[in-house]
């Protein structure tokens, strides 16, 4: 777009405007097929026995590990980019996961284990109606605004009194950390109307298709790579434009940015915004392909380990979160089968050596990057 | 748009109607200036300014009036308040008491520093202050005077004007060959360079430099002081320096803070031989 060369420039640091390289786009149209051509084929219609037969496991997982890429995507955006590291991330992506859950529960319709009109744990907790928050939630388009405005909503009121306030560095951290735990007690009690503990799971259908069919899980899987491409682009337009540049003038040195004319507190809000509402996109997605959603995603852990993707991948590259994401989530799977008892240490251990030995993380050893 | 070799700021004689969005891609009142008040001549206007610290008094009813166009230096030793009041001028620190103008009009202590800046003062820091991880170019073209609220920044592209004026900048800091390099990279003084260059990319009336020549090798100081004696007059400049060769060179007047006040104020000659001046800098 601005393309600014008049000088006899090295290539590298020169980048005022720029979406990605030739090659990069290659890898991305790679992704695309295998995505949309590739797995649909292995998974439906190879036979099982084959060996090019992709199972459902395979899918089920990897459409669950594109959800976490699209968390520690927007993880790097505020964090990597902006320079706010967010220990409550967990809590977006969960209440979009919710708000997708409320949907699906309405949608069990009379074939719950009561056979109630109700989700099993009202009658279980002798309600009679729902209670008004559940209101239109059979609606799919309204659920689906839900997912939106929810995490959108708390993040742009919890965001402007913080940044209004100058809150930084650690002390946010902390904050948003105390915000998805009092988030998680909350949604723990029965009272709150979101099944406690237990939160949502048992669902049938999704817009009149059985939950559990192939198809429909290919739906889903193709519908989350579609998100993490299309968030992908979004994020890199974001990136590389004006604004994009304030953002990590904002991490690099706010009080220039403040005296240069630009007011944080609404930069800051903008991209913050946007990533809890991404990670709540992301959680809509999580839910339907994993079947269950309880307050335990709000939990701090979580949250941290959000954070421990995107410092794995490297941070400020938006393609290194989504590595970072799948790495560890991939090791996750493998480890917590092998070794369950270790996994926590290790992860201790992992955060540790990358922050020592590769503060850019994966994509810093292919990038230059800045 | 035509510059000249030193950018000239869109100045008071321009009322503020000729200012179109044309001109300055402007679209509204956010950051066009309401015009500053310069009737009376004067263009900061400081009134028994008081602030302190936990009790320490770093401002003390100090009151300073600087002139449009003119280069004023203030000197004075440490402590004496000097960028206490560059923090209250640029909205950073609010005064205990007393008024700030901004000519006749413009109350500077309800202003944020976003707002301030955006109304024409520009500051630099005495530990300059750049975006570490731009190129020099980029941190120009961040600086650049613009409608800096988030959703024109996001949409926001270079056109030819706003490049000219980047070029004409570089040339003037004399950074072109540094375009491209991150500003991390660059020496002590080309930082303190660059923020000068940023200061003129905002386009503002009144230039706050703290310390500007510090660290810089006696080249550098000749050349910076060449730079503010072609930029006073189209600009007003307010420069905090210890280095009294320097100040000597550059200064109409200068004014000397000592606890939090005004001791003196006049020529560089006539400050140089006041008793009390030569007490307090001499310690006797």
């Amino acid at each position: 777009m601005l393309g600014f060369m008049p000088l006899a420039a090295p290539a590298g640091n020169f980048s005022l405007t720029r979406l990605w390289s030739g090659r990069l786009w290659g890898v991305l149209g790679a992704a695309a097929l295998v995505l949309f051509v590739v797995v649909p084929i292995g998974n439906l219609a190879v036979p099982d026995g084959s060996v090019f037969h992709i199972s459902d496991y395979a899918v089920t997982l990897a459409g669950k590990i594109m959800c976490y890429a699209i968390v520690a995507l927007a993880m790097d955006l505020i964090w990597g980019y902006t320079g706010i590291l967010s220990l409550g991330h967990g809590l977006f992506f969960a209440l979009g996961g919710y708000a997708m859950g409320m949907y699906l529960m309405r949608s069990i319709g009379l074939d719950g284990v009561y056979k109630s009109n109700l989700p099993d744990f009202m009658v279980f907790l002798d309600w009679k109606a729902y209670p008004w928050y559940w209101s239109f939630t059979q609606h799919f388009w309204y659920c689906a605004l839900l997912v939106v405005l929810v995490p959108g909503l708390l993040a742009l009121v919890f965001g402007f009194f913080a940044f209004r306030s100058r809150i930084k560095g650690v002390y946010f951290s902390i904050i948003t950390q105390a915000l998805t735990y009092a988030a998680m007690l909350l949604f723990f009690r029965n009272d709150t109307g979101f099944g406690g503990n237990n939160g949502f799971t048992d669902f049938k259908r999704i817009l009149g298709f059985p939950i559990t069919a192939p198809q429909t899980r290919m739906a889903l899987f193709m519908l989350t790579g579609a998100a993490l491409i299309g968030f992908l682009l979004l994020g890199r337009a974001i990136v590389s434009s004006k604004l994009g540049r304030v953002l990590t003038a904002i991490r690099d040195a706010e009080t220039r940015v403040m005296f240069s004319g630009y007011n944080p507190v609404y930069f800051k809000l903008f991209i913050w915004t946007l990533s809890a509402v991404i990670c709540g996109i992301a959680g809509a997605l999580y839910v339907p392909q994993v079947g269950i959603i309880n307050p335990s995603e709000m939990s701090p852990a979580n949250s941290i380990e959000i954070a421990i993707w995107t410092a794995v991948g490297g941070r400020g590259t938006l393609i290194g979160p989504v590595i970072g994401a799948a790495a560890v989530n991939l090791g996750k799977s493998w480890f917590t089968q092998a070794f369950p008892e270790y996994w926590l240490y290790l992860l201790g251990l992992l955060f540790i050596l990358v922050t020592l030995y590769l503060p850019r993380g994966i994509a810093g050893l292919w990038s230059k990057g800045r | 748009m035509h510059f000249s070799q030193v950018p000239l700021p869109e100045n008071s004689p321009i009322p503020d109607s000729q200012i179109s969005s044309k001109e300055t891609g402007i679209s509204d009142g956010h950051l066009v200036r309401p015009g500053v008040d310069l009737s009376h001549g004067g263009i900061l206007y400081l009134d028994s300014i008081s602030v302190s610290f936990d009790g320490f008094k770093a401002l003390n009813e100090l009151s300073l009036v600087v002139d449009a166009g003119e280069l004023r230096c203030v000197i004075g030793p440490n402590g004496a308040g000097k960028t206490t009041m560059m923090d209250v001028i640029t909205g950073k620190t609010r005064p205990d008491s007393g008024s700030a103008y901004f000519g006749q009009t413009i109350d500077l202590t309800e202003l944020t520093e976003p707002e301030i800046a955006g109304r024409g003062i520009g500051r630099k820091f005495q530990k300059p202050t750049v975006f570490e991880k731009h190129s020099v170019f980029e941190n120009l073209e961040l600086a650049r005077k613009a409608d800096k609220r988030v959703w024109p920044t996001l949409t926001a592209t270079l056109d030819s004007t706003a490049r000219d004026r980047i070029l004409t900048i570089l040339e003037t800091i004399q950074l072109a060959p540094e375009a491209s390099r991150l500003a991390g990279l660059l020496s002590h003084g080309q930082k303190q360079w660059l923020e000068i260059g940023m200061l003129l990319m905002q386009e503002p009336q009144v230039l706050l430099l703290d310390e500007p020549v510090a660290g810089m090798t006696d080249d550098e100081t000749m050349r910076s002081a060449e730079l503010f004696l072609t930029l006073a007059g189209d600009y007003t400049l307010v420069v905090v320096e210890h280095d009294m060769d320097f100040v000597a060179r550059i200064a109409d007047r200068v004014t000397v803070l000592h606890e939090g006040r005004v001791l003196a104020e006049g020529s560089m000659r006539s400050v140089q031989e006041n008793e009390q001046v030569i007490e307090v800098f001499l310690g006797r």
